[in-house]
C-alpha cells in the first residue's frame, strides 16, 4: 500500500488536499482535506440580522447569488416576509444566472480541460478534445468566455453587479425592473440561447430536454459527428473512457428544491434512496465533528444548535469541513441529485442502468442548463410590468428561521437564531460541505472519499487522472465548504 | 507596401496565488468584456505559469513552479495574492495550510513576493484584510502591507518588490475586471510608477473618483430627495447607509456586467474599496445620524455648509424628485411647458 497525497487542486473553486491509500493499482481509502478555514459563521455573531446580506454572498465568488439567496430566505422565514410574485421572479432569473454560467464555466474552464492531459495522446479522440478543451489555449474556452461575460448582462440588469450583490432581499428584489428591460433581458437570454445551441449542443433546447431514456440520447449523439458539438464530443470522450464505472455514488441523494416552492418550484424538493424517492425531513440534518478542526463532543449536533469553534490541534482530525447527515447518512447533492429527485426521465433511465458517476453527473449538468434557460425565458415572459418586486418587513427581535436552495453544486442551508435583535447563531452547510464530507463518528465516509474507492490508478501515476475526474465531476466550491 | 508587425516585447509572467477570500475577484475576472480576460492577458503580453481556476498543470508541476521561483530559477514579474493572509491561530499559519506542501500558505506568499518584479493584492481581502477580516478577526487576517488602515500585513509598508513598487493594491470587494487588466497592462508596458498610486496604494486611475460620480440619482441628491426603503429611486445617502459622496471608485463611470452598478441595482454603495469596510461601526444599510444629521458627509465638504445647503435645496425639491424619491420605477418624468423654448 502507498500513500499519495494529491493537491492543491486547480480548476476546483478553493483548496484541495486528496490523500489516497493505493494497493493493486487502485485506490483503496481516501481522506478528502479542505485546508483552509475563515469563520464565517463566527463573523455573522453578535450582527443585526440584514447584515447577512452583506456578508453570507462574500462567502463565495461562485456561489454568491445561492448564498444571498439562502441568507434571504432565512430571514424571510425568521420575518415572515412574503415575496411578490414580480419579486420572486427576478431572484429566479439572478439566481438562474449565476447557477447557468457556473455550469458552463465548470464544463468548459474546470472539466474537460483534463481531457487534453498528455496521458491520453493517441488516443482516437485526443488531438480534437486538446485543440478544443486544452486549458488558456483550446478553441472553447475563447468561445464561452465572451458568451459568458454577455449572459451576465443580466445581472448588470437585474442586480446591480456580481458577484456579492445586495439586490436579494427577504421581500423579493430592490430592482424592479421596466418594460425596456425586460427587452433587454429577452435579447441577453435569445443571444445565449444561440450560443448554447451552435456551441454546447448543437441542436435546440428543446430536444435535450425531451430525451427520454439512454437509448435516446446514444441516438441523438449518433446523428452527428462528435466534433458538431460539445456535448456531443463528451459524450464519445465518456463512451471511450468508460466514465460511467468512475465514481460511484452511495445511491443517496437530496434536493432543497429550486426556483419557487412547493408545486410552483421548477425543482422539486425531496430524497432518492436507492432509487426510492421520500420527502425531504429537514429537522433530520445533522452536522458531526468527529473527524473535522472543531472543539466539541463527538455528538452531531443539529444546525440550530450547531457550534463552530476551531481547534487546530485535534489529533484525530483532517479537515476543516465538517460532516453534514441526514437521518445519520451521508447524501451526495447537485445536479444529479437535483434532476434525480425532480424525476427527469433521461438521469432516471441512466440512473437506473449505471447509478451515480462521473458521466450522470455530467450528462446532468448539461441537460440542467437547457431546462433552466428555457425556464428563465418564461419567467421573463410572466413577470408582470408596474407590479411590485419586494416588500418591506420588520424584523422580530426573537426568532429562528432556515433558507434552502440549490446552489449550482447543490444543496444549500442556512439556519438562523435571532435574539435580541441581534444574530444569536448562524449555520451554514454549503453543497460541498456534504460531497465532500470527511468521515462520521461511524467511520462512514463522506460521498467523494467514497466515490474514489476503487478508482483505478495507473502504473506509474502520482497524480491519477481518474481521480482529478471524479473529483471535478462534483463540481466542488471549497470556499463554500467550510467558509 | 508591407508593414512590418511592431517588435515583440519580451513576455511578462505572472503567478495567482489564492488564500483567506471567496474567489470572487477571480470570477468578476473572467467577466472581463472588450476584450475578453484571455485576449487582454494576450494585449499585456502577460503569460499566466498559473491561475488556480484556470491552469491545466498537475499539483506536482505547480509546488515544482512554486519552489523554481522561491528559488530563483524561474523570473516572476507579477505576483498576484487574491484573499486575505491567513496568520492564525497564533501566528502558526495553519487556518490555511498549502495542500500538498505541508506549509502555510503565508510562508510562501512571503517567499514568492521577494522574487517578484511585483505584487498585486487582487480585492480588498489581498489589500487590507476584508471581509476575512471582519468581526474580531479571530483568524487574524491582513492584508499584504496593511492590517485594515494601518499599514503592515505579512510584508510590511515599507516593503518594495523588484521593480521598487509597494504593493499594489486593487481594493474591491470585487474588483471590476478593468481595474485589473488596465494596471497590469500598464505596469507590463513599464507606463506606471509610485504616482499612479494613492495614498492606500490603489491605482489612482479609479480612486480619484468617487462612486457619486455619475451615479444616475444625482438629481435626487442635488435636491436631498431621499429613498426610505431598499427599492426607491431617490438618494440613498440620508437612510439607507450609502457611502457614494466618500467611497473612492468610477462604479458608474464603468458599468459592471455590461449594464449595472450597485446604485443602479437599487442598494447603496458599502465602500468595498475601502480599508475596514467590512466593520462600518452600524447595520449596512441604515444610515447612521447624529441629531438627524448623516454621520458620514461627502468627502471634503464643511459640515455647516453641507447642512446650509440641503435645507435650502430640500425647500427647492421640485415635487417629480420628491415622488419619485420614494417610488420604484419613474412615476413623474420630466415634462415640457407648453409654449417653453428649448
Amino acid at each position: 500500500m502507498t500513500r499519495l497525497i494529491v493537491g492543491p487542486f486547480n480548476r476546483v473553486e478553493g483548496d484541495l488536499e486528496v490523500k489516497l491509500d493505493i494497493g493493486e493499482g487502485v485506490v483503496r481509502r481516501a481522506e478528502v482535506v479542505s485546508p483552509l478555514y475563515r469563520g464565517f459563521e463566527r463573523i455573522l455573531h453578535g450582527k443585526v440580522p440584514a447584515d447577512a446580506l452583506v456578508y453570507a454572498p462574500r462567502i463565495c465568488g461562485i456561489c454568491s447569488v445561492s448564498q444571498s439567496v439562502a441568507a434571504a430566505k432565512a430571514l424571510s422565514a425568521a420575518s415572515g416576509i412574503a415575496v411578490p410574485e414580480n419579486g420572486a421572479l427576478a431572484v429566479n432569473l439572478i439566481h438562474a444566472t449565476e447557477n447557468v454560467a457556473d455550469h458552463l464555466t465548470h464544463f468548459y474552464l474546470f472539466f474537460m480541460p483534463d481531457f487534453a492531459r498528455e496521458a491520453y495522446r493517441g488516443e482516437t479522440w485526443y488531438d480534437d478534445a486538446a485543440a478544443r478543451f486544452a486549458a488558456m489555449t483550446g478553441t472553447a474556452a475563447r468561445e464561452l468566455l465572451p458568451a459568458r461575460s454577455q449572459f451576465m448582462h443580466l445581472m448588470g440588469i437585474l442586480a446591480g453587479k456580481w458577484p456579492h450583490t445586495l439586490t436579494i432581499q427577504p421581500g423579493g428584489s430592490t430592482r424592479a425592473v421596466v418594460p425596456s428591460e425586460l427587452a433587454r433581458i429577452s435579447s441577453v437570454l435569445s443571444a445565449f440561447r444561440n450560443f448554447l445551441e451552435r456551441t454546447l449542443f448543437g441542436d435546440e433546447l428543446e430536444r435535450i430536454v425531451a430525451l427520454e431514456n439512454a437509448g435516446e440520447l446514444q441516438a441523438w449523439a449518433d446523428e452527428k459527428p462528435a466534433a458538431s458539438s460539445d456535448f456531443r464530443r463528451f459524450l464519445a470522450i465518456s463512451q471511450a473512457l468508460a466514465l460511467e464505472h468512475l465514481g460511484p455514488s452511495q445511491d443517496r441523494y437530496m434536493s432543497y428544491g429550486a426556483y419557487g416552492a412547493g408545486a410552483g418550484a421548477l425543482f422539486k424538493t425531496g430524497t432518492c434512496v436507492e432509487g426510492r424517492k421520500t420527502a425531504l425531513d429537514i429537522g433530520a440534518v445533522s452536522e458531526d465533528t468527529s473527524h473535522a478542526w472543531y472543539a466539541g463532543g463527538r455528538a452531531a449536533l443539529p444546525p440550530f444548535d450547531g457550534e463552530t469553534r476551531p481547534d487546530a490541534s485535534r489529533e484525530d482530525a483532517y479537515s476543516w469541513c465538517k460532516a453534514p447527515r441526514l437521518a445519520g447518512v451521508a447524501m451526495e447533492v447537485g445536479a444529479l441529485a437535483r434532476q434525480l429527485v425532480d424525476g427527469h426521465p433521461l438521469i432516471r433511465d441512466l440512473h437506473a442502468k449505471s447509478g451515480g458517476n462521473v458521466h450522470t453527473r455530467v450528462v446532468a449538468r448539461l441537460l440542467e442548463i437547457a431546462r433552466v434557460v428555457i425556464a428563465m425565458e418564461q419567467w421573463t415572459d410572466a413577470i408582470v410590468a408596474g407590479e411590485r418586486f419586494i416588500e418591506h418587513g420588520k424584523m422580530p427581535d426573537q426568532a429562528m428561521g432556515i433558507g434552502l436552495t440549490e446552489a449550482a453544486r447543490g444543496s444549500l442551508g442556512h439556519w438562523l437564531r435571532i435574539e435580541n435583535g441581534r444574530i444569536a447563531n448562524y449555520q451554514i452547510i454549503a453543497p460541498t460541505t456534504w460531497n465532500f464530507s470527511p468521515r462520521d463518528a461511524s467511520g462512514a465516509p463522506g460521498p467523494l472519499e467514497q466515490a474514489l474507492e476503487g478508482a483505478p490508478v495507473r502504473a506509474g501515476e502520482t497524480e491519477p487522472v481518474s481521480v482529478q475526474h471524479i473529483v471535478r465531476s462534483f463540481d466542488p466550491c471549497l470556499v463554500c465548504t467550510v467558509h | 507596401m508591407t508593414a512590418a508587425r511592431p517588435a515583440k516585447r519580451k513576455r511578462a509572467t505572472l503567478l495567482w496565488l489564492q488564500s483567506g477570500g471567496c474567489g470572487g475577484c477571480s470570477l468578476s475576472l473572467l467577466g472581463a468584456e472588450g476584450p475578453d480576460l484571455y485576449a487582454a492577458f494576450d494585449a499585456a503580453g502577460i503569460d499566466v505559469l498559473w491561475h488556480p481556476s484556470i491552469s491545466a498543470g498537475s499539483s506536482a508541476d505547480y509546488i515544482r513552479l512554486l519552489e523554481r521561483i522561491r528559488d530563483g530559477e524561474q523570473p516572476l514579474d507579477f505576483l498576484c495574492l487574491e484573499g486575505a493572509v491567513m496568520r492564525g491561530p497564533e501566528g502558526t499559519g495553519r487556518f490555511h495550510m498549502m495542500a500538498g506542501t505541508g506549509r502555510p500558505v503565508m510562508d510562501w506568499i512571503d517567499a514568492l513576493a521577494k522574487r517578484a518584479a511585483t505584487v498585486v493584492a487582487v480585492g480588498s481581502c489581498a489589500a487590507f484584510g476584508g471581509i476575512t477580516a471582519a468581526g474580531s478577526n479571530e483568524v487574524d487576517a491582513c492584508g499584504l502591507s496593511y492590517e485594515g488602515r494601518k499599514g503592515g500585513g505579512l510584508l510590511g509598508r515599507d516593503f518594495r518588490s523588484g521593480n521598487g513598487l509597494p504593493v499594489v493594491n486593487i481594493a474591491g470587494c470585487p474588483i471590476h475586471p478593468d481595474w485589473f487588466t488596465e494596471t497590469l497592462h500598464q505596469i507590463a508596458k513599464g507606463h506606471f510608477s509610485r504616482a499612479d498610486l494613492d495614498e492606500f496604494e490603489r491605482p489612482i486611475a479609479y480612486t480619484q473618483h468617487l462612486v457619486h460620480h455619475g451615479c444616475g440619482r444625482n438629481e435626487f441628491y442635488e435636491f436631498k430627495a431621499s429613498a426610505e426603503r431598499l427599492c426607491d429611486l431617490g438618494c440613498m445617502m440620508e437612510n439607507l447607509g450609502c457611502k457614494g459622496t466618500q467611497a473612492r471608485a468610477d462604479c458608474n463611470l464603468r458599468p459592471w456586467n455590461g449594464n449595472g452598478s450597485c446604485l443602479d441595482g437599487n442598494y447603496p454603495c458599502i465602500n468595498c474599496t475601502a480599508p475596514e469596510f467590512e466593520n462600518p461601526g452600524h447595520p449596512f444599510t441604515t444610515t447612521p445620524k447624529v441629531s438627524g444629521i448623516p454621520v458620514g458627509l461627502p468627502t471634503d465638504m464643511p459640515k455647516a455648509w453641507f447642512v446650509a445647503l440641503a435645507s435650502l435645496s430640500k425647500a427647492a425639491t421640485p415635487s417629480r424628485l420628491r415622488q419619485n424619491a420614494v417610488a420604484d420605477r419613474v412615476t413623474h418624468p420630466p415634462t415640457e411647458k407648453p409654449g417653453r423654448k428649448p
